[in-house]
């Protein structure tokens, strides 16, 4: 094989996509303080919702704004499952017996709370989904806000406004890394089956794609709720990472800042949502540094709450109307790289050294030589 | 007897708010077909630039016409920077669109009046009370009635009468005939955007007022009850969007005041059960003809 583009080489592709970023987690998870390892878990969990909303936003094009609602019944679900029984007791008198005594572990708490929360898109998907554009998106927006109106008010089991807190940290960088390799994966599947074709299909033309046979209910359906699946899977991850989960904490501000992650990543990818989400965890980190006020050439500028809403705000309008395919475009390198046997396998081929460093040699020239004829019958042999 | 009397009025109150906010949405959707996430923004801007101008000694009515010019400003302005380049694009970029600017004033509001509560002191005959049926009514209460009828039939006098009215009615019925017969589009939207941030001024200015206190959520929260009351009606009638706002005020008042009280504390998820219902049994409205826009 002859690869044109220094980016399509194996070799780069790994270095780029697979042991660069593990080398950076894995460096941060061993050498530095907690305080950073906590952002990028925080970051690694921010990718799971964005990845799920871009399924349904981006890919099948049902534009929903409840990424916040399925978030707050995984996170609930979850520590209610993986909480000590007497700590239950303490926050919440009136639980029910047997839900007081349940004490699961952390992987099938996380899986109970993702099977409940799609089970509970199923119900609502199936209702709503008829619905279109705004009305769907207001719709979506009103699910965030019955959720919340809904753990506020029953504090027999929510322990209402004041949430819950006391969780384990189980989410830790391994745990995180994990979860978001299964969600990606998993996704990437759906993105490249007939499935996703078909969500694809309907977001492009859905006219066309219903004279071909595709079912429009059925397929929105499964993308919002495998979007719900993993979206609970986020905010279960997102109650063990910080370990303490209130009604208000998955309201507007959770919803909108996924929403940002997914358009400023890219919403039509799924690679979009690591970029996205790089930029919405660790810029806000540095600007919260600067809100409290800063001396640049000797000029003092005051403190500024809220700075860091105010910049991705205003970065949210110019990318809508200058680069609407966000950071990663329409491409979908990211996640193929990461998820294609070619760059693994390809590190073992002797020829994949040397066209790396023919096309190393390659950048900037202007005419870049596209594989010749006679390396492609050679590749056919 | 007493209390569903008192209950109606201050359906009728909550009503004639929605009234002026869910016109706005209407009028930019009938030529847009847009939903301006953003509207409910507006009413925040005039309350805030009203607090401001009282603050700075202007009296109370120069101030609230200085607020509404500026209301009309920022919301054409709004239109020009952040709905013109992405008008031919899909409903999804418009909805990201409108949701950024939302999201930008709001934080900027924060960043500059920061979270807590303001008050807005109205000057004193506006809280004068009288007895209708045996129930308290203060003057701005009936202001508020009068100003959203008015405002009702000033609009769509307005949309018959004037030169300007007709072009918007004209792009509404078919963009590109009047596009051919030289009606200037841009105007059109223009005056829309105006004419709905204008009626969101004088609701953001009557609601602060009747409830004295505000905070930088004010509007979204409003915003999105008006659309839901603009739906009921029938998106893109003016009519339809003042009568699905009464409707939905009385059912939310009355939701609140017959139920019991541990249903009560659901009325968020009351109010989004009726759109669900709406959008389910009826998409176009009451009102709405057959919806155009798929």
């Amino acid at each position: 094989m002859r690869y044109t583009y220094v980016r399509e080489n194996p070799v780069f592709r790994f270095l780029f996509v697979v042991l660069i970023p593990l080398a950076i987690l894995a460096y941060v998870h061993f050498g530095t303080d907690p305080y950073y390892e906590t952002v990028f878990v925080l970051f690694l969990v921010n990718i799971i919702p964005c990845a799920a909303l871009n399924l349904t936003n981006g890919i099948t094009g049902i534009f929903s704004l409840g990424q916040a609602a399925f978030m707050a019944l995984g996170a609930y679900i979850s520590s209610l499952l993986t909480l000590e029984p007497k700590t239950k007791f303490a926050y919440m008198p009136q639980i029910p017996e047997w839900l007081g005594n349940a004490h699961f572990p952390f992987w099938a708490a996380m899986l109970a709370a993702c099977v409940i929360t799609s089970l509970i898109a199923v119900v609502i998907g199936f209702t709503i989904l008829r619905a279109k554009g705004h009305y769907l998106a207001v719709i979506t927006l009103g699910m965030v806000i019955v959720v919340k109106s809904l753990l506020d008010n029953a504090s027999n089991l929510t322990n209402g406004s004041r949430g819950i807190s006391g969780m384990e940290k189980y989410t830790t960088m391994p745990v995180a890394l994990l979860c978001v390799i299964i969600t990606l994966y998993v996704l990437y599947r759906i993105r490249i089956s007939a499935f996703g074709r078909s969500m694809i299909a309907l977001r492009d033309d859905e006219d066309a794609a219903a004279s071909l046979g595709i079912r429009h209910l059925q397929i929105r359906l499964l993308s919002f709720v495998v979007s719900a699946f993993f979206a609970a899977a986020g905010g279960c991850l997102w109650a063990h990472l910080e370990r303490v989960i209130a009604p208000s904490l998955f309201y507007f501000d959770e919803t909108f800042t996924i929403l940002e992650m997914s358009v400023i990543g890219g919403m039509a990818t799924l690679s979009g949502a690591i970029p996205g989400a790089a930029i919405l965890t660790f810029i806000p980190q540095v600007l919260a540094d600067l809100s409290n006020g800063f001396t640049i050439f000797g000029i003092t500028v005051p403190k500024i709450s809220g700075l860091s809403s105010i910049v991705m705000s205003i970065v949210f309008i110019l990318v809508i109307i200058f680069r609407r395919g966000g950071v990663t475009g329409n491409s979908e390198y990211i996640v193929e790289s990461m998820f294609s046997l070619d760059t693994y396998t390809g590190l073992f081929r002797k020829s994949t050294y040397a066209d790396l460093k023919q096309s190393l040699l390659n950048i900037g020239k202007r005419n870049r030589q596209p594989a010749n004829e006679e390396s492609v019958k050679e590749d056919r042999k | 007897m007493v209390f569903f009397v008192g209950e109606l009025i201050s359906a009728l109150k909550l009503g004639s708010i929605y009234a002026l906010v869910a016109i706005g949405y209407s009028i930019v959707y009938s030529i847009m077909g847009m939903i301006n996430f953003a509207h409910g923004e507006l009413l925040m801007i005039a309350t805030y630039a009203l607090w401001v101008f009282m603050n700075m000694g202007i009296g109370f009515w120069p101030g609230s016409f200085l607020a509404i010019a500026l209301t009309v400003c920022a919301g054409i302005l709004i239109e020009r920077i952040a709905y013109r380049p992405i008008r031919n694009d899909g409903e999804s970029v418009q909805i990201i669109s409108s949701l950024a600017v939302s999201i930008f004033l709001e934080s900027m509001c924060r960043a500059i009046f920061n979270a807590s509560g303001k008050a807005l002191i109205i000057p004193a005959y506006f809280s004068k009370t009288f007895k209708i049926l045996q129930t308290n009514v203060s003057v701005i209460d009936l202001v508020t009635f009068i100003l959203a009828i008015g405002m009702t039939a000033a609009v769509s006098i307005f949309l018959k009468k004037a030169k300007i009215g007709k072009a918007m009615r004209a792009v509404e019925d078919n963009p590109t005939a009047s596009d051919l017969m030289g009606i200037d589009r841009d105007k059109v939207i223009m005056a829309a955007f105006a004419i709905g941030s204008l009626l969101a001024a004088i609701a953001g200015i009557l609601y602060s007022g009747k409830y004295t206190s505000f905070n930088y959520d004010m509007g979204f929260m409003l915003g999105v009850k008006a659309f839901i009351a603009a739906v009921l009606g029938g998106l893109g009638s003016i009519y339809g969007a003042v009568l699905g706002s009464y409707l939905m005020a009385v059912l939310e008042v009355f939701f609140a005041g017959y139920l019991p009280d541990s249903i009560t504390a659901y009325q968020t998820v009351f109010v989004f059960m009726v759109l669900i219902v709406v959008l389910l049994v009826r998409p176009e409205g009451i009102l709405g003809s057959s919806v155009k826009r798929s």
